[in-house]
């Protein structure tokens, strides 16, 4: 079997979305590298495997996919299917329920604060501080649903892991990089401790090595 | 021998105890959630949440989804948020082998159903919705006036993907390959809206495959029927 590839740049969250699941699959891979600031996702070759010139796309086979929620889905269900648990009602309805709590309500959340705090400063933007509280506010309400739920549950969906944790993973991480994560996170102990839980991981470590907290522009490394 | 199947399968239907979704049929979210209720014909019970009156703020409703949103779902004892997830669940209760609309069974046919999916949510939705909040949702439910700006860029992000879509479907008969699915009804209430309720119906005219699949999608009875209470023109 040709290992599965996957195209982009590993500091982007999204990407990373998708080896962390590649990486608790078990999954053979590799990863095309590909520049952000050298505009290669707009380039005609990768538009003819994802139209709309974003990263990450996979490719197995025959099958070409792109949207990291879906690519991590197809990794999942094929190799580590207990982390979707599609055959059971409930159990995948919680899942799905908490992946998509992370899509609509928490990433829109951390993705401004994560832009302002830690990318504007080596764009050329300025920092919107207005934007950067309203969303740890926004935040700090949204923190208060988890930790109810992992209060009373070990992991998100009940009590076995899945996809719903290693979707969180990406943005909390860069999150982590900001100078409002430790006082927001210590207001909520059970969610502190599932993320650290979840920072523990082989998978996660793995995948956080190449994340590093500046998106690599402080290095030079730029995307 | 197929039709006793489906005789077997709408009684067993009827004998299950009506599921309830919580939120306005308006609400494009909640419209997410019947429309796949429709399509696999359940039973089902919808309770509109009183949105003037804090409804959805309500301890009731917030021990159904604790974000205080629509929809909310149940199903005896299972409890339910997030209309992805809702209407997923619903797909998967009456699934059969006449109504496979996830095709979680088939590797890459799942794939495709989730990438078009994701693609509603991150690319399509985003393009459109904003030209339906601005010339309608915003100058009649806030009395706030149309930001022609807005909608303009808006417009032009929505030209460009249409174009991706118009290439897609041009090969496949609905998102996902040649089946419909999942991935078709989570366009329907956003698109609805879109032709509904703003003037730029005409923009399809231009990508006569996207036209054509949505004017297919319309004839289904699921979407007549929750069109025509979603309406704005009335």
């Amino acid at each position: 079997m040709a290992p599965i590839k996957v195209y982009g740049w590993a500091v982007s969250p999204w990407m990373s979305r998708t080896l962390v699941c590649l990486e608790e699959a078990n999954a053979e891979y590799e990863i095309v590298p590909m520049s952000r600031s050298g505009g290669d996702h707009l380039l005609p070759d990768y538009l003819a495997i994802n139209p709309f010139g974003q990263i990450p796309a996979l490719q197995d086979g025959d099958l070409t996919l792109y949207q990291s929620r879906a690519i991590a889905r197809y990794i999942l269900r094929k190799l580590k299917p207990e982390f979707l648990r599609e055959g059971n009602l409930r159990e995948s309805a919680m899942v799905d329920a908490w992946v998509d709590v992370q899509a609509h309500k928490l990433e829109p959340i951390l993705l401004p604060i994560v832009v302002n705090c830690i990318i504007n400063q080596f764009v050329g933007r300025d920092r919107d501080q207005d934007v950067v509280d309203e969303n740890i506010e926004k935040l700090k309400k949204l923190l208060e649903v988890y930790e109810a739920r992992l209060s009373t549950s070990k992991y998100l969906a009940g009590d076995f892991l899945s996809f719903a944790e290693f979707t969180h993973f990406a943005f909390m991480r860069y999150f982590m990089a900001t100078e409002y994560y430790a006082d927001v996170v210590d207001a909520y102990p059970h969610f502190k401790a599932w993320w650290e839980a979840l920072l523990s991981r082989p998978s996660v470590k793995k995948v956080m090595a190449g994340m590093p907290p500046d998106f690599g522009f402080g290095s030079g490394k730029i995307p | 021998m197929l039709r006793l199947a489906t005789i077997a399968t709408t009684l067993t239907r009827k004998l299950m105890a009506p599921v309830k979704v919580f939120g306005p049929a308006a609400s494009t979210n909640v419209a997410r959630v019947l429309v796949c209720l429709e399509e696999v014909g359940a039973d089902y019970e919808l309770v509109d949440i009183d949105f003037p009156g804090k409804g959805h703020k309500r301890p009731d409703h917030l021990a159904r989804n604790p974000f205080g949103q629509v929809p909310a779902f149940q199903d005896g004892d299972v409890i339910l948020f997030e209309s992805r997830a809702i209407a997923k669940y619903v797909l998967r209760k009456y699934k059969s082998e006449q109504l496979d609309l996830l095709r979680e069974g088939n590797l890459e046919e799942a794939a495709m159903v989730d990438v078009w999916t994701e693609v509603e949510t991150h690319q399509y939705h985003p393009a459109l919705s904003p030209i339906v909040l601005e010339c309608f949702i915003y100058p009649t439910l806030r009395g706030l006036p149309t930001n022609q700006k807005v909608v303009d860029e808006s417009l032009e992000k929505a030209k460009k993907v249409l174009e991706i879509y118009e290439t897609h479907l041009s090969k496949h008969k609905y998102l996902a390959g040649d089946f419909v699915s999942f991935a078709d009804f989570n366009h329907f209430a956003c698109t609805f809206y879109f032709m509904d309720a703003t003037p730029y119906s005409n923009l399809f005219d231009s990508y006569p495959y996207v036209k054509a699949w949505w004017e297919n999608l319309m004839s289904r009875p699921s979407m007549k029927k929750l069109g025509a209470n979603m309406s704005t023109r009335n």
